[in-house]
């Protein structure tokens, strides 16, 4: 049952997976950027973000931009290798069933 | 979670990473405009220039600043055309129009574009006129291709087809001011309605 085992459960959500995949494609993101792409609310997104940080799959840079305080998201090496297995184990499932 | 659920996982990622690094609210139809005015400025100045300049064009004459003018005018029609229908759309989409993704589009779009017409500008200003039209067909096509990577991707065989129709012009200038209309009139509206069938149906 390897296949399975690749299937991450920290990407067994639809808002961390989403946040994994934008930031696949972009350098950066900052929160308002995530949040208007997932639909998510404030609190709700806060805390899958800290969920992906806390496994460092991302890492989080505050900065301020003027005199506005700016949150920014870029994916990790090892977060990109894990999204990388979890899209090929969910494949593979896929592949299998039909 | 069955292979259903998978497979609406594996859409929805593909979705937003498209979302997210691409801006693809632009309007067909604004193409097909852009082509259109393209096309009456270049048969005005065709007018412009058989009648009044016995079908030749000299640098700095008022018929020359009409042509420039003319030029301008398509530029600036075009421009508020695209970014008016583009605006619509995005609404219509409900994405907002100023956000990373357009911005990335609009930047890498005028990097190639903006250092082309200040070139032209440049050679003009030096009275080598004979290859403008060629090169703007050539910077046109690079900005195309440049911004493809940040929105709809079909934008960049466009480009690919001004650069070609730039370097014919640059060989032969003398077909120039056919080669431009080509480019910029036609090839716009062939374009912006293959776009208008493919997205906006």
């Amino acid at each position: 049952m390897s296949i399975i085992n690749n299937i991450n459960k920290l990407f067994d959500h639809r808002i961390r997976l989403g946040i994994m995949s934008i930031l696949m494609v972009n350098d950066y993101a900052d929160f308002n950027m995530l949040k208007e792409l997932l639909g998510a609310t404030d609190g709700n997104l806060a805390s899958h973000t800290k969920a992906l940080e806390k496994a460092e799959y991302i890492k989080i840079e505050k900065q301020f931009i003027g005199r506005k305080p700016n949150t920014r998201y870029a994916t990790t090496a090892l977060g990109k290798t894990a999204f990388k297995k979890h899209i090929e184990a969910l494949e593979k499932l896929i592949k299998n069933k039909t | 979670m069955d292979s259903k659920d998978y497979l609406k996982d594996i859409g929805e990622i593909k979705d937003l990473m498209n979302k997210s690094s691409r801006f693809i609210s632009l309007s067909g139809l604004s193409g097909v405009l852009a082509g259109m005015y393209a096309l009456i400025g270049s048969a005005f100045a065709y007018w412009l220039v058989n009648n009044y300049s016995n079908g030749v064009l000299i640098l700095n004459g008022w018929v020359f600043n009409y042509c420039l003018l003319t030029l301008a005018l398509v530029a600036i029609f075009s421009i508020v055309t695209g970014v008016l229908l583009t605006t619509k759309k995005a609404k219509k989409q409900n994405v907002s129009t100023w956000n990373s993704t357009s911005k990335r589009l609009v930047i890498n779009f005028l990097i190639p574009l903006v250092t082309g017409g200040l070139y032209i500008l440049i050679i003009l200003s030096q009275g080598k006129y004979g290859q403008a039209g060629a090169l703007m067909l050539i910077f046109y096509g690079l900005a195309l291709i440049n911004a493809s990577k940040y929105s709809v991707g079909d934008i960049q065989f466009l480009g690919y087809i001004q650069v070609i129709l730039g370097l014919i012009g640059a060989i032969k200038p003398g077909y120039g001011f056919w080669l431009w209309s080509i480019g910029f009139g036609i090839m716009h509206i062939i374009y912006g309605t293959w776009m208008l069938f493919k997205y906006d149906k």
